[in-house]
C-alpha cells in the first residue's frame, strides 16, 4: 500500500548510514518483512528496482527480503499460533484476547558495502 | 564488499525528523494534532465546528493534506482559518518531512494549533510519524463499531478518538458499549469523544481536552 514511501525510507537511511561510514557503493540490501505487516513484495520490489536507477549509491544493489512469521499469543490460554493461520481470535481456547507477537515489522537486517 | 548489520525498522528515519521536529514545535510553543481516520468520516465538519467553538480563544492553522481537490480548504478558511493544501503526490499517508515541508510553507510562528487533516485511510498514517503533539483518530457511527477489530494499530497509536455522527446512532447497527469495550482493550489510556457536529453533543468535552493539551503543550515549552 505505501512501498514506494518505505522504498525512499530505506534510502534515505542507506544514504546516511554511507556518509558516516564512507561507503560508495551497496551491493545488497536485506530486509526483513513481517508477514503481516502489509506490504506486498512484489509491489515492493518493483518500487526498488525504479527508484534506486536514479541514485548512485543503490544503482546496483540487489534486494534480499526475508519474511518473518507472525506469531500472535494468547492471553488466555498463554500460547502462541499462526497469526495468518487462525486470525484474531484463539485456535485453542476461542478467546479475543489475543496480540501479535511478531510479523508487522519491516526492518533493514543488513546491507553488503564497500 | 564488507557485511554491515544494522537491524534498523525502515520507518527509523522517518521517527528521527518527527521527533526534531516535535521538539522544535514544543519551543515554540505549537501544537500541532494529526487528524486520522477513513474517508467521508465527517473530519472537515468535525474540524470546522471545532475551529467555529475555538477561534476566539486561539490562532488556528490547517494542513489540508487530503487528495481530493482543494474544496476542503475553501471552507476551512472561510471559518477564518489559516489553511494550505498538501500535495502528498498520490502518497497514502503524511511523514514527517512532508510534514515540516508543509509547516514551513502554511508559515507557523503566528498559530497556536495546526490541525493535520491526514490522508483518509485507516492504515498508513498509522505508521507513519509526523511529529505532532497528539495523534486523534476520528471514526463515524456509519463505518461500524468493528472498525478496532480490523485496524487495531490506528487505535493503539492514538491519544485520542472521536467518534462522529452519533445523531445517526439510531439508524446503525452500532454497539457503542462493545466498540469503546475494544477500543479500551487496544488502548487503556485512549480519550473517547462522542460527538455530533450537528447537534453540537459532545463537542464541549472534546473542546475541553484541547484546551486542557495545548495549556499542557505550551508549559514544556
Amino acid at each position: 500500500m505505501h512501498e514506494l514511501s518505505i522504498v525512499t525510507h530505506v534510502a534515505k537511511t542507506l544514504d546516511e548510514l554511507a556518509k558516516e561510514n564512507n561507503l560508495t557503493k551497496i551491493g545488497s540490501v536485506t530486509l526483513e518483512i513481517g508477514e503481516v505487516s502489509g506490504i506486498i513484495t512484489d509491489y515492493f520490489v518493483d518500487c526498488w528496482n525504479y527508484f534506486k536507477r536514479n541514485n548512485p549509491l543503490l544503482v546496483d544493489a540487489e534486494l534480499k527480503l526475508e519474511e518473518i512469521q507472525a506469531i500472535t499469543f494468547c492471553e488466555d490460554c498463554k500460547q502462541e499460533y499462526e497469526t495468518v493461520k487462525y486470525g484474531r481470535i484463539c485456535p485453542y481456547c476461542k478467546s479475543e484476547h489475543t496480540y501479535l507477537l511478531i510479523g508487522n515489522e519491516c526492518m533493514i537486517k543488513e546491507i553488503e558495502a564497500e | 564488499m564488507k557485511t554491515i548489520e544494522l537491524h534498523k525498522s525502515v520507518t527509523a528515519s522517518n521517527d528521527k525528523d518527527a521527533e526534531e521536529l516535535r521538539n522544535e514545535l514544543r519551543d515554540k510553543g505549537i501544537f500541532l494534532a494529526n487528524l486520522m481516520s477513513s474517508a467521508g468520516s465527517g473530519k472537515t465538519t468535525l474540524l470546522s465546528k471545532t475551529i467555529l467553538d475555538l477561534k476566539e480563544e486561539y490562532r488556528i492553522g490547517v494542513l489540508e493534506a487530503d487528495i481530493e481537490a482543494d474544496v476542503d480548504g475553501k471552507a476551512i478558511e472561510a471559518l477564518g482559518a489559516k489553511s494550505i493544501q498538501v500535495h502528498t503526490d498520490g502518497m497514502c499517508h503524511m511523514d514527517a518531512g512532508m510534514t515540516r515541508t508543509s509547516l514551513e510553507e502554511l508559515g507557523i510562528e503566528d498559530l497556536d494549533i495546526i490541525f493535520l487533516e491526514n490522508i483518509g485511510n485507516l492504515i498508513c498514517p498509522a505508521e507513519y510519524d509526523t511529529g505532532a503533539s497528539k495523534k486523534v483518530m476520528i471514526l463515524s457511527i456509519p463505518e461500524g463499531d468493528d472498525k478496532p477489530l480490523k485496524y487495531p494499530l490506528m487505535f493503539q497509536e492514538s491519544d485520542a478518538l472521536v467518534i462522529t455522527k452519533i445523531d445517526t446512532l439510531e439508524y446503525f447497527d452500532f454497539d457503542m458499549d462493545k466498540c469503546i469495550e475494544r477500543v479500551k482493550y487496544l488502548n487503556p489510556n485512549i480519550a473517547i469523544f462522542k460527538t455530533s457536529a450537528k447537534s453540537g453533543e459532545g463537542m464541549q468535552e472534546w473542546e475541553d481536552w484541547i484546551r486542557k493539551e495545548v495549556k499542557e503543550w505550551k508549559n514544556h515549552a
